[in-house]
């Protein structure tokens, strides 16, 4: 038996152990917010934060988010409304949307570890998110945007 | 008001009489259905595509399907003008796949690829809205006991124009629900607003799915879950067109959460792929992750029939040699023979493009339940009305009997136009007695898709003594997309001569010639984002730099020479038979070289070509007609002394006639520089013994925010707006990868025959 916090909420897990956060958020609880991309850590959409720090979910198993707080993208602001979703839809960043998830989990975490990132920071902070539709220039924009608020 | 259309204007009601009478409810309900809106009166339908609540909530219905291009903005902005919405009390409903009810163009039977939506839908999207406006207007006028004249519709609002009285439009529904406007000759003409009153036509419009897309709210195709629903992952073969010849599932079965093990029987030899399920072993259980662990566990053994044969190193020398070889002309303009004979220098290149798969973000995923009536689907897909039919043809039922709801799709690029993936969960979910959603992984997209086709390429070309173009020739070989339907097929068809090849805007050379070598079919080829105007384009733009090199001449003033300003390029005096013109009339939608030569002079100028560059730095150009809109591309690169390079600047100029959403515009050309950026960087599958090498993002890269242009400049040209609209999903990408190419070239001297460029510049 595994507990973990999931957006706040205690929950409690009989399953594999093994099971990837990202299939117990999906097909367990229902959180279908956090996407599969690839399923090996090299895509980000299924980016959570695991005690406030970006994992992927695909790769990071229950077990290792055992005892601990798990954010994902329908936790981190109650209303849709944290800075980095707020300049997410200023700039008019998404196309598909897919992605968009892991890029704004990502730029939250980035930008709560590091509140004053210079555009290398930036990028570097964000290479581990594909956006296949492209809309990097955007999403650079947006978290230089939300780094000014938050 | 300058346009002025009859209402009862049937020209989209195609098909049969049944179908007749339902989209008749395009422009007015069938009187029964009016009845029973009318004793609710809490909302009026004036047609198919628009509701209206008594709050004055106004519901549009999209019919295309969102996979990032903006339609469901883009497509009811056009309604909501004409009816003079308030764009913040609009919702919208996205429509099933029904082509009969909700293909109000009657062009594609709601199939969203081909960037077709804008160019076939803003006629009669604006019609929908003023049909709408007139019923309320009609409504208004009742209420007042005032003639329809007197009345105007104003921001979800009509005005009497006698005293200044107004109703919100909502206030109107009780009566606007009872109203029956006479269809056919007793139609009234409706008013379409001039171009002068649009308020959201050619405006920025934000994407009506921001807010969900940014909380985790927006629902893709493995988000939908229904009752009793079970998961499937399946292994296929590694080779096109493979058969199981046994499987041991016991270890599968062990895993907890796998409940079955079963086989898709391989299809039948003698049915073509088309988008049919093509077979396999199915791990069907309680969650992704144990369906996953037990297709590991499978142990399969594969019998992989004659694609084994298919190896990239002996195929690509084949398509090269076919290239060189030559076949059907396919378009013929002067002597080409004779032209090169005389030509003072002779120039003869090859390009070559490897084989690319769509990787959209999203792979794909279905939920069928077969086991009712209708069959119910849920997919991402492209083409909802094409995922009945072979859905239908899966589960041997009517494509009546099957409905299918799109989801947004995380992207598509042409991958979600075919359902075989629907397929697959439908079948299982026959089998199996219940739901079944069916996940691909990323390694299935990869390595079981539809792939953009390999190419090889001859360009030869003549100069005179002045160094100007008298003589053109292109031979072109790969594997055709008719292989889908003709397994023996050998060269290509219409559509992807169409595609950017023998439409080539040259139009000032006088000796053109192009031709199609053969080559055989070992995989299925699809069409990709832009499909093969990607590689003409390429071959195209970067041999024209060649030969202005050759001419030592300004590649700019030679393109333009090449290129000339006739508003008119006719191919069928140049023995193009039957030029495929994106599917639509060449007196709409002409090809236009002035229109090329004013886009790459526009591109130009905003990006400062000319001026003197840095060391290592380069400015390249490109320019190409895709989709009836015209493209430039100017890529300023910067080669660094280890040969990697970055790319501080992209212009891209395009001409795209009437446009709906300049913002929508701008974001399709800034990701189609991206996505052109993994092409000309990345893009290579190759196979081996007839299997795809490749398998995820490490093996088969996308651009990441570290490689990709961050500064790309969107100059929308005006100078022919008032002609139709034309598409804009797909011609931002083909020009990028020539412009960067040309302006490595310029940065370094090294041209660049063969993609992938690869992280780093050989110099
Ligand atoms: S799905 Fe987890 S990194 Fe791609
Ligand atoms: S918005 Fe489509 S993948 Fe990023």
């Amino acid at each position: 038996m595994i507990s973990l916090k999931v957006n706040g909420v205690s929950r409690q897990f009989n399953g594999d152990p093994k099971m990837p956060l990202l299939w117990y958020l999906r097909d367990e609880l229902g959180l279908t917010g956090s996407k599969f991309g690839c399923g090996t850590g090299l895509c980000g959409a299924c980016t959570v934060h695991v005690d406030g720090a970006a994992v992927r979910g695909c790769i990071t198993s229950v077990q290792m988010a055992a005892n601990k707080d798990v954010t994902t993208i329908e936790g981190l602001d109650p209303n849709g409304n944290h800075p980095v979703q707020r300049a997410w839809r200023e700039v008019n960043v998404p196309q598909c949307g897919y992605c968009q998830s892991g890029q704004i989990m990502s730029a939250a975490a980035l930008l709560r570890q590091n509140p004053d990132p210079s555009d290398k920071q930036i990028i570097d902070g964000m290479a581990g998110n594909i956006c296949r539709c492209g809309t990097y220039q955007r999403i650079f924009a947006a978290v230089r945007k939300a780094a000014e608020e938050v | 008001m300058a346009a002025i259309v009859n209402l009862s204007r049937r020209d989209f009601l195609k098909g049969t009489g049944a179908a007749t009478a339902l989209v008749i409810g395009a422009n007015v309900l069938p009187g029964a259905l009016m009845r029973e809106a009318h004793a609710q009166a809490t909302e009026a339908q004036p047609n198919l595509f628009v509701k209206i609540a008594n709050d004055g909530k106004v519901t549009i219905t999209c019919s295309r399907v969102e996979m990032g291009q903006g339609v469901r903005t883009g497509i009811p902005m056009m309604l909501a003008d004409e009816l003079e919405a308030d764009w913040n009390r609009v919702a919208i409903w996205q429509a099933p796949g029904d082509a009969d009810k909700y293909d109000p163009a009657g062009k594609d039977g709601q199939n969203t690829d081909g960037s077709r939506s804008t160019r076939h839908h803003l006629d009669v999207m604006r019609e929908l809205g003023a049909g709408a406006r007139y019923t309320l207007e009609m409504a208004a006028a009742q209420k007042w006991g005032v003639n329809i004249q007197d009345v105007y519709a104003k921001h979800h609002r009509i005005y009497n124009s006698r005293n200044g009285q107004s109703f919100d439009y909502g206030e109107l529904v009780d009566v606007a629900a009872g109203i029956n406007i006479p269809a056919g000759e007793a139609a009234p003409k409706l008013r379409l607003k001039d171009k002068s009153q649009w308020k959201y036509i050619g405006k920025d419009m934000p994407v009506v799915d921001n807010y969900d897309m940014s909380t985790g709210g927006a629902n893709y195709g493995a988000d939908i879950s229904i009752p009793g629903m079970k998961i499937a992952v399946i292994a296929r073969s590694p080779v096109y067109r493979g058969k199981v010849r046994s499987f041991d599932a016991r270890e599968a079965l062990k895993v907890q959460g796998v409940e079955k093990v079963v086989e898709i029987p391989a299809l039948a030899d003698d049915k073509p792929a088309e988008f049919r399920a093509l077979g396999g072993i199915a791990v069907i259980g309680t969650n992704t992750w144990s369906v996953l662990e037990g297709r590991r566990k499978l142990k399969i053994s594969w019998d992989l029939g004659p694609n084994r044969v298919h190896s990239s190193r002996t195929y690509d020398n084949k398509l090269r040699k076919s290239a060189r070889k030559g076949g059907a002309v396919v378009r013929n303009r002067g002597d080409f023979d004779r032209a090169v004979k005389g030509a003072a220098k002779v120039v003869e290149k090859e390009y070559f493009v490897p084989y690319f798969i769509h990787t959209p973000m999203e792979p794909p995923a279905a939920i069928v339940d077969a086991n009712v009536r209708p069959v119910k689907v849920w997919a991402s897909t492209q083409s909802p009305n094409e995922c009945r039919q072979y859905v239908a043809e899966a589960l041997g039922v009517e494509k009546a009997d099957v409905e299918c709801w799109t989801t947004l799709l995380g992207g598509g690029f042409g991958r979600k136009s075919k359902p075989d993936f629907a397929c697959e969960a439908a079948i299982l979910s026959k089998m199996t007695g219940s739901p079944v959603r069916v996940q691909w992984t990323r390694e299935d997209e990869i390595q079981n898709g539809y792939y953009h086709t390999v190419s090889a390429h001859v360009m030869k070309a003549g100069l005179d003594s002045r160094g100007k173009v008298v003589a053109w020739k292109h031979s072109g070989s790969w594997p055709s997309i008719l292989g889908l339907w003709n397994p023996q097929q050998k060269t290509g068809f219409g559509i992807e001569y169409g595609l950017g090849m023998v439409d080539v805007g040259y139009d000032n050379v006088p000796n053109i010639r192009i031709e199609n070598g053969e080559a055989d079919i070992h995989i299925r080829v699809g069409w990709y984002r832009s499909v093969n105007n990607i590689q003409h384009a390429y071959a195209q733009n970067c041999f024209a730099y060649e030969l202005a090199a050759a001419a030592g001449r300004d590649p700019l003033e030679m393109l333009l020479e090449m290129i000339g300003d006739a508003d008119n390029m006719d191919l069928a005096k140049d023995g193009v038979k039957e030029y495929w013109n994106y599917g639509d009339p060449v007196e709409d939608w002409p090809v236009m070289p002035v229109r090329l030569s004013n886009v790459l002079k526009t591109v130009a100028q905003k990006a400062g070509y000319g001026k003197k560059l840095p060391k290592g730095h380069g400015l390249g150009l490109a320019v190409h007609r895709s989709f009836h809109s015209y493209v430039a591309t100017a890529v300023h690169v910067v080669v660094h002394d280890d040969g990697t390079f970055s790319i501080p600047q992209v212009d891209t100029a395009i001409d795209c006639g009437r446009y709906v959403n300049p913002e929508g515009i701008r974001k399709q050309i800034e990701g189609a520089a991206i996505y052109g950026n993994s092409i000309a960087r990345w893009g290579r599958i190759t196979t081996k013994r007839g299997a795809v090498e490749q398998s995820n993002f490490h093996d088969y890269p996308i651009t990441r925010i570290s490689d990709a242009p961050l500064n790309v400049r969107v100059h929308i040209v005006e100078d022919f707006v008032n002609l139709r609209p034309c598409g804009v999903g797909e011609p931002g990408v083909p020009p990028y990868t020539p412009a960067l190419i040309n302006a490595i070239y310029e940065a370094t001297g090294k041209r660049i025959y063969e993609l992938p460029i690869g992280d780093k510049i050989k110099v």
